[in-house]
């Protein structure tokens, strides 16, 4: 062999070597790739079917749109049943992009966001959580989208970002409260607390009737956050600026005797002894199931339980109820509100008036109405002319009072942008006498500062 | 030097090699570099310093998490080294079914780590689980494996010893079978034990194979996450957290920055650790 054919012989292989790498990186980073032409997720492979079938066969104009939601509950199911009813009416097909709940799913809501891999639309949190993903840059603005006109100002101003407004409303407003089982309150006559003390006093009843008076489900970490968040009401009714103070950098929960009670009532429980065996081994829908068969009288929890005793125990429905987390006067006593999650639609996608078209028909009263068939309400609606119906849950029926009492604050995380991502940890950790109040409420400041400078806000 | 230049290949063979290393090496690890001097968040990013590593080191979090990462690793790779031994020791030695129980052994390497971690916390499930009902059986109360801060992290080190040893054994019967069986002869015609070949035979001999399996499972202890994440996801509170839980954890809550600067103080901590206990390990060697 001369040199000259070595030579060429070295280059080609060179190349082909090359080459054969960059294809196999082609196939194999696609998930990583964020340049929108190369994009290779679920969504896009229909559009391009799409494309095709619409250029040969031009009067069926179907659109297929992607729509991520989490796996959580019924919403997933009263979604599918508004979007069978959209393919009839508006020629658009939903494909579902299920993720998980809770801070996997929000890490995985903010990677796609920042790849460019986002669906047409998206189930996600209102309040804070959604000023966490940067709503101007990835979702469309629908301030002005007459669809919106019947959506309540308390809806809107969550997810509102600079005066403009992002998402429509998927399902109804819920209560951070405790969940109890009328059946054993009755047996044990025992009446709804209306302070903290009472509240321990009826603890220390059912503890000696041989039930389990506080549940607690700690192998989901999430549900230990209740006797914080859901205090909120009580915190905010004794000091008023705290909201503001504390975006501010100004005012913190372990220096603010008012908010630090509300790790002390996650740890006074635990102390007394009033919880379940194996809280940490108990998962959500255990809980729900002790408290539905009664073996269990007390859940903090979010109303929207509600809607999953229903699905597992339908026959024990009517023997929950609902009274909001105590506070240490009878005076100050009122309900903590969750507003529903938000229908976003991504900015970015190559659909939008179709996306804009299920979503008007999402919050009208014909798609309200197969969504609600599917959900019962956990709480009062947010959109106007759509009332609780009269078999609206026991448990819904008594919070009912309060909103009409004007007792009802929305939760921390409506009215401040800042959420610490640690809090279920550290509620696990003062739950379960790990640490004490005071230093969970100390880390969860440090927690606080993190999530601020992320934020980048003024003051910290 | 001109008479070198003859060469029968050229540098442009190496251009693939470099190309893999630079794009998926060399410039990950710069760029995190600077990232760990950051705010980021995956599309803006402000610079600010070293302040990412101050709020690292300032994490009550972060001491627990060095901590447990050192007592997992020194478990792991403690148990590893010496079950591992044993093993295949015995494994080497004429036995029955000897590669039946072979492939017994190295079976849980084979499976996901994650479905062995789901597998195991039902299993330990304090009242329902397998372990603690078959232990009620013999009359002992057994404790919440996951649950009791004590010993949340020594079962899930264990669960990772069970998944691991495979691995180990491999390594140990090949190092032992390597061994010339002049030896084992030598030592019979002194009259010596079986006793006595293991004490002065197959262990100082299978000192190369040891190494390896120090190196690896130390070095695999430091870095482990998929286990403990899918066991307790290093619960309860902050009991069982590793450093990389703790670094995914930041990741989870947008905190690109300062996840970036936890990887790379894991990195140089991992680095500190493992260089030096690789020189200290491979001077006392001894080559067949």
């Amino acid at each position: 062999m001369n040199r000259t054919t070595g030579r060429a012989l070295t280059f080609v292989t060179s190349v082909i070597m090359i080459v054969a790498l960059l294809a196999g990186c082609g196939s194999g980073s696609g998930s990583g790739n964020n340049s929108p032409t190369t994009k290779n997720n679920t969504g896009d492979t229909n559009s391009k079917t799409n494309v095709k079938t619409e250029a040969t066969n031009a009067p069926v104009e179907k659109t297929t749109l992607t729509l991520m939601v989490g796996n959580t509950g019924t919403t997933l199911d009263a979604l599918k049943a508004v979007g069978t009813e959209a393919e009839k009416k508006l020629n658009i097909t939903i494909e579902y992009d299920i993720k998980p709940d809770g801070t996997e799913g929000d890490n995985l809501v903010k990677t796609r966001l920042a790849t460019g891999d986002m669906s047409d639309l998206l189930v996600y949190n209102t309040g804070s959580l959604l000023k966490a993903v940067n709503p101007v840059e990835n979702f469309l603005d629908v301030t002005n989208e007459t669809f919106m006109a019947d959506v309540l100002d308390s809806f809107k101003t969550v997810v509102t970002v600079d005066g403009k407004v992002y998402g429509a409303p998927v399902g109804s407003s819920s209560a951070g409260a405790i969940l109890y089982n009328k059946k054993v309150y009755g047996e044990l006559g025992l009446t709804v607390p209306q302070t903290w003390s009472e509240f321990m006093a009826n603890n220390e009843k059912i503890k000696a009737a041989g039930k389990t008076a506080v549940i607690a489900s700690y192998k989901d970490t999430w549900t230990s956050q209740l006797f914080v968040l859901g205090d909120y009401y009580n915190l905010q009714a004794q000091v008023p600026n705290f909201a503001d103070d504390y975006t501010n950098n100004k005012a913190k929960y372990a220096t603010t005797p008012q908010a630090l009670r509300s790790f002390e009532k996650t740890e006074e429980p635990f102390k007394a002894g009033y919880m379940n065996k194996d809280f940490l081994a108990t998962t959500y829908d255990v809980a729900l199931k002790m408290l539905a068969d009664g073996s269990g009288v007390h859940y903090p929890m979010l109303t929207s339980a509600l809607d999953s005793i229903l699905q597992n125990s339908p026959d024990k429905i009517n023997d929950i109820g609902v009274f909001p987390i105590p506070g240490d006067s009878a005076d100050v006593n009122g309900l903590t509100v969750w507003m529903p999650s938000g229908l976003y639609i991504n900015k970015n996608s190559k659909k939008v008036e179709a996306a804009k078209k299920f979503m008007e028909y999402f919050v009208s009263k014909e798609g309200q109405a197969i969504f609600a068939s599917k959900v019962k309400a956990a709480g009062p609606n947010v959109i106007k002319g759509i009332e609780l119906p009269d078999d609206a849950y026991e448990g819904v029926k008594e919070m009912q009072k309060y909103f009409d009492e004007g007792k009802t604050s929305p939760a921390l995380e409506f009215v401040s942008p800042v959420k610490g991502p640690n809090l279920e940890n550290l509620t696990v950790a003062v739950g379960s006498g790990i640490i004490s109040a005071q230093k969970g409420a100390e880390d969860y400041d440090k927690d606080i500062l993190k999530q601020a400078q992320q934020l980048n806000l003024p003051g910290w | 030097m001109t008479k070198l230049k003859i060469r029968t290949y050229s540098y442009i063979f190496l251009v693939p090699a470099f190309l893999i290393y630079f794009v998926f090496y060399l410039l990950p690890t710069v760029l995190s570099l600077f990232f760990s001097m950051t705010r980021w968040t995956l599309t803006h990013w402000n610079f600010i310093g070293f302040d990412n590593y101050v709020t690292f080191f300032s994490e009550t979090a972060l001491s627990i998490g060095f901590r447990n990462t050192l007592i997992y690793a020194a478990v792991t790779c403690g148990l590893k080294v010496i079950l591992g031994l044993l093993l295949g020791a015995f494994l080497t030695s004429t036995v029955l079914f000897k590669n039946y129980l072979r492939s017994v052994i190295f079976f849980p390497t084979l499976l996901s780590t994650i479905a062995v971690g789901i597998a195991f916390s039902i299993l330990m499930h304090p009242s329902q689980g397998l372990i603690n009902t078959s232990l009620a059986a013999l009359g002992i109360n057994g404790p919440d494996w996951l649950g009791n801060t004590k010993i949340a992290l020594l079962s899930v080190a264990l669960v990772d010893v069970w998944k691991g040893i495979g691995v180990a054994t491999v390594i140990y019967i090949a190092g032992i079978s390597a061994i010339p069986g002049e030896y084992y002869e030598a030592l019979k015609i002194d009259g010596g034990s079986s006793m006595n070949a293991f004490r002065y035979i197959t262990v100082p001999l299978s000192r190369p194979a040891m190494n390896s399996v120090i190196i690896l499972a130390f070095i695999g202890g430091l870095r482990s996450f998929d286990l403990i994440w899918a066991m307790t996801k290093g619960g309860p509170g902050f009991t069982t957290d590793l450093i990389a839980s703790i670094i995914y954890k930041q990741y989870q809550a947008g905190f690109y920055g300062l996840a970036t600067a936890g990887n790379v103080i894991l990195f140089v901590g991992v680095s500190l650790l493992a260089f030096p206990l690789y020189r200290y390990l491979t001077k006392g060697e001894v080559y067949l």
